[in-house]
């Protein structure tokens, strides 16, 4: 079959440093699947560490699959050939645990793909001993509502440990004959702590279609799930060993998480919401993850990841210490740079010592200050100018600006200041380089409120009115013709986002849109080329009929502070009373600072979850070691 | 004004030989560049890089096989800014790349115009489904003709070509060899091994217009109607210089003199 699918590279593994462990010495057996194209899954940290740390283990084994083109599930289905992995061509129904990680709900569809192929009951409830554990995992797996009849438990919170976990716990199952077969299991799981088994638990509505209570269906399931936190990230330097593939990915770079968490408080961010507090990963265990993964990967760039890099306390001496380091070897180093301040720029100066300067990076996010305000990105339009005036004067050629439209409370106006600011941005960098040849990119995202932030409540923006903003703002930069050759305009349009909204925010009564859209031929929802609107609507439409729920009621309804919302018996740690008056402080846009260098404002993680915020600076520096080439002759 | 780094000048120049086996014959060239790249960084193999505003290292590639055919013998050149032992370049290039491509031989170049010398290939095609017979009937129809015209789809629409003047020869193999076998329980349905019928042994030369396995094959179903009934296994096993009795010989024989 491979010959006769694009790219077959992507499904045949072997890439430096994965393993394939013998399947009979093996007593407990994860299949790992990042629901999107190998492109976009392999590079994911998430399953990448999840592999990692349960190959180590004695008597685990753990396989990678992903999501299957068009093209080759035709040939496997006209074969007959199930979901495999790629490390062993292993079907996936063999597996003891399927862990499916979701960064986003786009791979929801895909999952159904997934399972379907290999054979294993689509619906929890029809799985025997036969099939593997469904399980979810990632940021989308704090409201799992919507495909909580498709999964047999989610994960909520950090993943390193609570596979540690499942794995003990499902082989003391094992090894005891399996006592009360799967729920027996899915029991001993669900009151493990951090992981949740949506069948323990009953959902009943009201008549106007809001969810009345959400309880457990039966004794010493927990009332409330609360996610995991894993403390200390320098005992946890993984992915030690990083995935090396042959084919093409989005990433072509070494990834090393510098810190966990992000306590900035910008409110539509839901990973920033879930991951708190922040923990930081020393200088010295950076360091050492940098020079370890370029040993064994061969990458010649390397990214510092977190949810904004910056912020790190010692990421100053990161930056210097590693281009002292690297200099001269043709190591390049990058910053996923996305705040805006001069600082942020003469870090990526230090990071490019040798290299070329690109672009850069800023996401502003709103276009207006009023807009900034609501959203908490603290950045004045001053900031952003003389900013990027520095950036151009020190010799970067580009710059990017992220923006999102539909925010809470926006206006015509507030997205049409897009336009003002990247005209200002132009000049700036006219003034600084005397030249007229400047380029920046407005990059433009649809804004899809999430679950467990303080936008929870909000109206998602219909989106007509998205597209007729990003519209009025197109004409807004294309008519001025001193500047509309220098500013790139990149925009999706609304439609998708809506979608996305419908899945973040979805109860249980989601799941059977999600079923009847992939019925109908819905699969690669992230990729525009795959995803249909009208697809996804008219399966809404067919689903809820002429109840009172609807594709709109899930998104572009406003919720009231009473309404039990479908997440709220899963506890990321926020306090609820705290969202709800951040929510409201929002409205009249009113700015909360960051708890890492002002007292604490009763967010209610720490609290709650027995954590606290772990952060430097340490006073220590980056080794220097020498970088020895191999023996001469 | 910015400079470009001046760079440290070659001292020496190595010619690898590497095969592509198993799954990874799905490896394109663009993929092996870049594994291969990464493979010597990983060695800390002393690579030359190029001069100019963005570096990059120094290796020629040779008449690469299509993605989906494995080889036995691929050839590339890299040139280095110390002198190093081509054994030991071998054995840390070897650990550094997966398994499935793996370094053969290296030796140093000692003579010039080694891409020139990869004058011919010597293929193996297994067939799924052909009857040995009517492979051998086919191959024969298809020496007889003195021009066999094929088609090939480019990015710039249809080619037509003769694939007949650059074969040599073209027979069953004397021996049926097993395929490689496929790890995993569903390696042979996924990259559909089926036990072959027919296996034929191919000398074609390189060169212009080049014609390819794909080529071969269009042309054995152009004269004969032969086709297979799953796609063909490819291995290029032979490149180099073609001596007076049609063999495909080593093309590293002048480098150890």
């Amino acid at each position: 079959m491979l010959p006769l699918v694009s790219k077959p590279i992507q499904y045949v593994g072997g890439e430096l440093n994965s393993s394939i462990k013998d399947w009979d010495s093996a007593d407990v057996r994860w299949a790992l699947m990042y629901p999107d194209a190998y492109e976009v899954g392999l590079p994911n940290q998430g399953v990448m560490i999840l592999y990692e740390v349960l190959n180590e283990l004695e008597g685990v084994l753990a396989e990678r699959t992903y999501a299957i083109w068009p093209d080759l599930e035709k040939l496997m289905r006209a074969n007959g050939v199930p979901q495999f992995t790629v490390d062993g061509h292993r079907n996936v129904a063999d597996f003891d645990l399927l862990g499916i990680s979701f960064s986003t709900e786009l791979g929801y569809t895909n999952m159904l793909s997934a399972l379907d192929l290999a054979n294993i009951p689509l619906q929890a409830i029809d799985r025997t001993m036969d099939h593997p554990i469904v399980i979810a995992g990632g940021h989308a797996a704090f409201n799992p509502e919507p495909i909580s009849e498709f999964i047999d438990c989610a994960v909520l919170g950090d993943g390193e440990e609570a596979v540690i976990k499942i794995t003990k716990i499902v082989r003391e199952w094992k090894l005891a004959g399996c006592p009360g077969g799967r729920e027996g299991v899915l029991e001993k799981l669900a009151t493990a702590g951090g992981i949740y088994v949506p069948r323990f638990y009953d959902v009943e509505y009201l008549a106007d279609g809001q969810i009345k209570r959400v309880a457990p269906n039966r004794v010493g399931i927990p009332l409330r799930v609360s996610k995991h936190t894993v403390m200390n990230l320098d005992e946890w330097p993984y992915p030690k060993q990083p995935l090396v593939p042959l084919a093409e990915t989005v990433h072509e770079r070494m990834s090393v998480e510098i810190f966990r968490g992000c306590t900035r408080g910008c409110r539509f961010c839901q990973a920033g919401m879930i991951t708190r507090p922040v923990r930081e990963r020393s200088i010295t265990g950076v360091a050492q993850m940098v020079q370890d993964g370029l040993d064994a990967t061969g990458f010649a760039e390397v990214g510092l990841l977190s949810l904004s890099s910056a912020d790190h306390s010692e990421i100053g001496e990161i930056a210097k210490g590693l281009a002292d380091r690297y200099e001269g070897s043709n190591v390049g180093l990058s910053l996923p740079s996305t705040r805006v301040d001069a600082f942020n720029v003469d870090l990526a100066n230090e990071l490019t010592r040798n290299g070329r300067r690109s672009g850069l990076t800023f996401a502003p996010e709103g276009g207006s200050e009023r807009m900034r305000k609501v959203i908490n990105k603290m950045v004045t339009e001053e900031d952003l100018i003389s900013t990027v005036r520095t950036a151009y004067e020190n010799g970067w050629r580009q710059v990017k600006l992220y923006f999102m439209c539909g925010l809470p409370t926006e206006e015509d106006e507030d997205v049409l200041q897009i336009a003002v600011l990247a005209k200002r941005v132009i000049d700036a960098g006219r003034q600084a380089t005397g030249g007229k040849d400047i380029r920046c990119t407005v990059s433009i995202g649809g804004f899809v409120p999430k679950p467990h932030t303080p936008f929870q409540w909000a109206a998602q923006c219909h989106h007509e009115v998205v597209d007729h903003r990003l519209k009025l703002l197109r004409a807004e930069v294309q008519g001025d013709r001193r500047y509309s050759k220098n500013i790139g305009f990149r925009y999706h349009d609304g439609k998708p986002s809506t979608i996305e909204g419908l899945l973040s925010r979805g109860d249980r009564r989601v799941g059977k849109v999600i079923l009847t859209a992939w019925q109908r031929g819905q699969r690669f929802d992230g990729w525009s080329e795959h995803f249909s609107y009208e697809r996804w609507a008219g399966a809404a439409a067919d689903v809820f009929g002429e109840s009172p729920i609807s594709l709109d009621w899930f998104t572009t309804r406003e919720r009231l502070e009473t309404e039990v919302l479908p997440w709220d018996h899963l506890d990321s740690g926020l306090d609820k009373e705290w969202l709800w008056s951040d929510w409201r402080e929002a409205l009249d846009g009113e700015e909360v600072e960051d708890c890492r260098w002002s007292p604490c404002f009763d967010c209610g993680v720490c609290p709650s979850m027995g954590t606290q915020i772990q952060i430097g600076p340490t006073g220590k520096t980056v080794p220097l070691i020498s970088i020895s080439p191999m023996a001469s002759a | 004004m910015d400079v470009p780094h001046q760079q440290e000048p070659v001292v020496q120049r190595l010619r690898l030989k590497y095969a592509k086996r198993g799954r990874l014959r799905f490896t394109s060239h663009r993929d092996f560049s870049r594994a291969f790249e990464r493979a010597l960084r990983r060695a800390k193999v002393p690579i030359a890089f190029s001069s100019g505003f963005s570096p990059h290292p120094r290796v020629s590639y040779a008449n690469a096989t299509p993605t989906g055919v494995a080889s036995e013998a691929e050839y590339l050149e890299i040139a280095l800014n110390q002198v190093v032992d081509p054994d030991a370049v071998r054995a840390s290039l070897d650990a550094a790349l997966p398994p499935g491509l793996d370094l053969i031989e290296v030796v140093e170049a000692r003579s010039s115009d080694f891409a020139s010398r990869l004058e011919a290939s010597r293929w193996q095609l297994v067939l799924p489904g052909v009857e040995p017979e009517a492979a051998a009937a086919a191959s024969a129809a298809l020496l007889a003709e003195t021009e066999v015209i094929v088609e090939r789809m480019t990015k710039d629409g249809v080619r037509r070509f003769d694939a007949r003047a650059a074969i040599c020869s073209l027979e069953l193999a004397k021996v049926q060899p097993a395929p490689p076998g496929e790890i995993g329980q569903l390696g042979a349905a996924i990259g559909q091994l089926h036990s072959p019928s027919a296996i034929l042994a191919a000398v074609v030369r390189n060169g212009s217009p080049s014609v390819r396995p794909d080529d071969l094959l269009a042309a054995l179903r152009v004269v004969a109607g032969l086709v297979p009934s799953n796609p063909p296994l490819v291995t290029r096993l032979a490149q180099g210089p073609l001596n007076a009795s049609g063999s495909v010989v080593d093309p590293f024989d002048p480098d150890r003199e």
